[in-house]
């Protein structure tokens, strides 16, 4: 009962809120490039990584928070592109397979580099910290960055519908991941439209490395390694070819990760990965395509 | 606008040839029917010309300039739009997002909205059902609005991938006629059809393809003569 007792707990929720949209915005990211390229982005995690350690660089010189910021997007954009040049692009007819292992490789390359420039204990990135300190709100205390989270993620969110919906590229964007080979009979240009939604998904990767190192400024090379897994397993849960059922499943997966790791008493965190992912298994069970679609998606790659 | 010039094009799919050295030319304002039956190599010919397959051999020019080697997208850009077999519109986008994706191939933004109002006046189904899903629309509106959805290109060169496929006959008789109208305007009109007599009727000319060959030209005044026709596609 205590378990239950502490999951409705209003601290608890809050903060489950607060993981909850920023692993939306990462499922986000996942499932933009994956509904225009047919690409699990493996790699993702390691652009969140990459700004996360600018951030830790800049602040280990003591350069103004707005640089740090600004290096961390100009980071993760800069590799988002040569990712896609170097090799999504050329490898955009392959198989699936060839595909994901592709960002196996990507995944593993930044990795290593960044254990090779930072060593294993990585670095801290302080500049943001003071966010953490709570402010009360009634009864309950709110620590800023859970706030700043979720009106980051609702205003990207509204910002990528918009873009989506009302703009001649969003049009575009769309009608590749629903039927490349058409869209492209039709004049809509696949490079730009995949460089765009790569370059969406690295700004989206850029915001998450902010808000994160928030919360964990210890930046090793495994940063944001855990999270991405949680996201791309949230994103196949909620259904990988549709934008929004992945996003659902990437706010899910991050506030039933947030509800648990606040109910749990502490000396059972260790389960907390087992039960999730044990609940993965038992979704995709009962609902392979996804919890929030209807039917089968179309598959196509541009 | 600018003649598409298809000449001694070959195209293979795993080294077995499935369009063996044909050529023909669409001028502006003339219709040009490919008729023939199923595996000819109709449909292979239009997917050559839109860069979907590579061809083996010849040239494909538009206003002289060759378009082989070049992407679908680029080909649509220059000029050359294809309303596909089973017209492949977006089902889950509205009528007019359909329509606005045919903008893409178009290289200015210039009078844009005074273009659509022109084809919506033409196919009013657009006007009418514009904020509905196109996967609502009955078959022969669906195939209005991929013809609409091609002529928003501004294209020089309008091929259509069997339009009849499906329709009632009155809804035929609807398509033709807009081509009808459409070549009055100036565009070139490439059709691909099963329907061979109303085909030959329609077009300024009308080539029989048979195992990938040009066996055949016929002109509206071969329309009746159905011993020849028949003859050709058992040739």
């Amino acid at each position: 009962m205590s378990f239950l007792r502490d999951a409705l707990d209003l601290q608890v929720q809050v903060d489950a809120v607060g993981l909850g949209a920023i692993y939306a915005l990462m499922a986000v990211g996942i499932g933009l490039v994956f509904g225009v390229m047919r690409l699990v982005n493996f790699a993702y995690g390691q652009l969140i990584m990459a700004g996360a350690f600018a951030l830790a660089f800049a602040s280990d010189r003591d350069w103004p928070v707005a640089v740090g910021i600004a290096l961390c997007f100009g980071v993760v954009l800069a590799l988002s592109l040569a990712m896609e040049r170097v090799v999504f692009r050329p490898l955009r007819t392959q198989s699936a397979a060839v595909m994901l292992i592709a960002t196996f490789a990507v995944a593993f390359l930044l990795q290593s580099i960044a254990l090779l420039w930072f060593g294993p204990l990585g670095k801290t990135a302080t500049s943001l910290v003071q966010l953490n300190r709570p402010v009360e709100i009634g009864s309950v205390e709110i620590r800023k960055i859970t706030i700043v989270a979720i009106v980051t993620a609702v205003v990207c969110l509204l910002l990528l519908v918009a873009l989506l919906n009302r703009t001649a590229l969003g049009l575009h964007m769309r009608a590749a991941a629903i039927d490349s080979q058409t869209a492209r009979l039709l004049g809509v240009r696949a490079n730009l439209v995949s460089t765009a939604s790569v370059l969406i998904a690295g700004a989206l990767a850029a915001v998450v490395a902010v808000m994160l190192t928030v919360q964990f400024p210890t930046v090793t090379p495994t940063f944001a390694l855990q999270d991405t897994i949680l996201v791309l397993a949230g994103v196949v849960v909620g259904g990988m070819t549709r934008l929004l059922s992945a996003t659902l499943g990437g706010f899910l997966i991050g506030y039933v990760s947030g509800i648990l790791g606040g109910a749990l008493p502490s000396e059972q965190s260790q389960y907390l990965p087992s039960l999730v992912f044990g609940l993965v298994i038992l979704v995709l069970l009962v609902r392979p395509d996804g919890l929030f679609t209807r039917g089968r998606g179309l598959v196509e790659r541009v | 606008m600018s003649t598409l010039e298809v000449r001694d094009l070959e195209v293979a799919y795993g080294g077995v040839p499935a369009v063996r050295g044909i050529s023909f030319s669409v001028t502006p304002g003339e219709i040009v029917g490919l008729i023939g039956p199923n595996g000819a190599g109709k449909s292979t010919t239009l997917h050559a010309i839109m860069g979907v397959v590579p061809a083996r051999g010849g040239e494909i020019t538009l206003g002289g300039r060759s378009l082989r080697g070049r992407s679908p997208e680029a080909v649509a850009r220059s000029g050359i739009a294809l309303v596909p077999e089973g017209r492949r519109l977006f089902a889950e986008l509205t009528v007019d997002e359909n329509l606005r994706l045919g903008l893409a191939a178009r290289a200015s933004s210039e009078g844009v909205e005074a273009d659509l109002a022109e084809v919506c006046e033409l196919f009013p189904v657009c006007a009418e059902f514009r904020d509905r899903h196109a996967g609502a629309l009955s078959g022969g509106q669906q195939q209005q609005l991929a013809i609409a959805r091609a002529l928003v290109a501004k294209p020089s060169v309008l091929m259509l991938d069997e339009p009849s496929l499906g329709l009632a006959p009155t809804v035929v008789d609807l398509v033709f006629s807009t081509l009808r109208t459409v070549a009055e305007r100036g565009i070139g009109v490439l059709l691909v059809e099963q329907r061979a007599q109303r085909t030959v009727a329609l077009a300024t000319r009308t080539h029989v393809l048979a195992n990938g060959e040009l066996r055949l030209t016929l002109t509206p005044d071969d329309a009746a003569d159905t011993d020849r026709m028949v003859a050709a596609y058992l040739s």
